[in-house]
């Protein structure tokens, strides 16, 4: 299981816009490079990244090899209502990764 | 002697004329040889996000360093401009580049629930090129920006 940090403040007040930071260890590793052994490493990234708020999607982004190793992310949203934001990865070589975060709002 | 030591002399200057002609071809082969993204490749990967759509300049800002060290990891924020309303929102931001191996960089939905149209990452670059974002918003019409990154280190096609 890969290791994945996710920041998202744990109070807010209703309507205010809230920063979301995510950071998940994955090596992305592109399928243009060549090993020790002189054949090209295969392709080994994450294609997908959702985020949603108490089920909604708020964020997606379909990543290609351009993505850095340990894809991060920054965005926003509007802190609605009580409860909680997941986060979800899908790779290449059936990679998964979820978490989930808990926000009040007041 | 003299006709061999002529025939040794025309061999010579066929072997060294080919063996030029084999490096420059040589030195093609490597250089068509990485795949890579180009400018027209870019602009195919452009239109199948916007179709027939004219793109507009500004509203959208991309933000990079001009000059990258290390093209590996190179911070990347794109923010466009859009109250995010229901009615007036950015649907989706693409990013695209004329050098990598593959054209698109990264795609982005969003909705009016983002509050505020701004997406940060990091990503990688191959060459020093122009990098290109295009964000769609939600009336049909898209705009654009691009920036020139000058890129010392590069990334994707480096050997381990």
């Amino acid at each position: 299981m890969a290791r994945a940090l996710i920041n998202v403040p744990a109070k807010a007040k209703r309507g205010e816009i809230i920063e979301i930071k995510t950071l998940i260890q994955h090596e992305m590793e592109t399928g243009y490079r060549v090993g020790t052994n002189g054949n090209m490493i295969p392709r080994d990234i994450i294609t997908d990244f959702v985020c949603k708020y108490n089920g909604e999607e708020i964020f997606r982004a379909d990543l290609f090899p351009a993505i850095a190793a340990n894809p991060f992310f920054t965005f926003y949203t509007v802190a609605t209502e009580s409860g909680s934001i997941s986060f979800e990865w899908i790779g290449d070589n059936g990679f998964t990764a979820a978490e989930t975060a808990t926000i009040t709002v007041e | 002697m003299q006709p061999n030591n002529d025939g040794l002399h025309t061999t010579r200057r066929r072997f060294l004329g080919e063996a030029a002609g084999l490096a420059g071809g040589l030195a093609l082969l490597i250089a068509v040889k990485p795949a890579s993204a180009t400018p027209e490749t870019m602009r195919a990967a452009l239109k199948r996000v916007v179709g027939e759509a004219t793109l507009h300049k500004g509203k959208v800002k991309l933000d990079l360093p001009p000059l990258v060290e290390n093209g590996n990891v190179v911070p990347l924020t794109v923010t466009v401009d859009s109250p995010m309303t229901a009615t007036d929102h950015v649907k989706a931001i693409h990013v695209f580049n004329e050098k990598n191996p593959q054209p698109n960089v990264i795609g982005i939905h969003l909705g009016p629930r983002a509050g505020r149209a701004s997406v940060a990452t990091r990503i990688r670059l191959a060459d020093t090129q122009t990098v290109t974002a295009v964000a769609e918003l939600s009336d049909g019409t898209f705009w654009t920006d691009n920036i020139q990154v000058i890129v010392t280190l590069a990334a994707c096609v480096e050997n381990m």
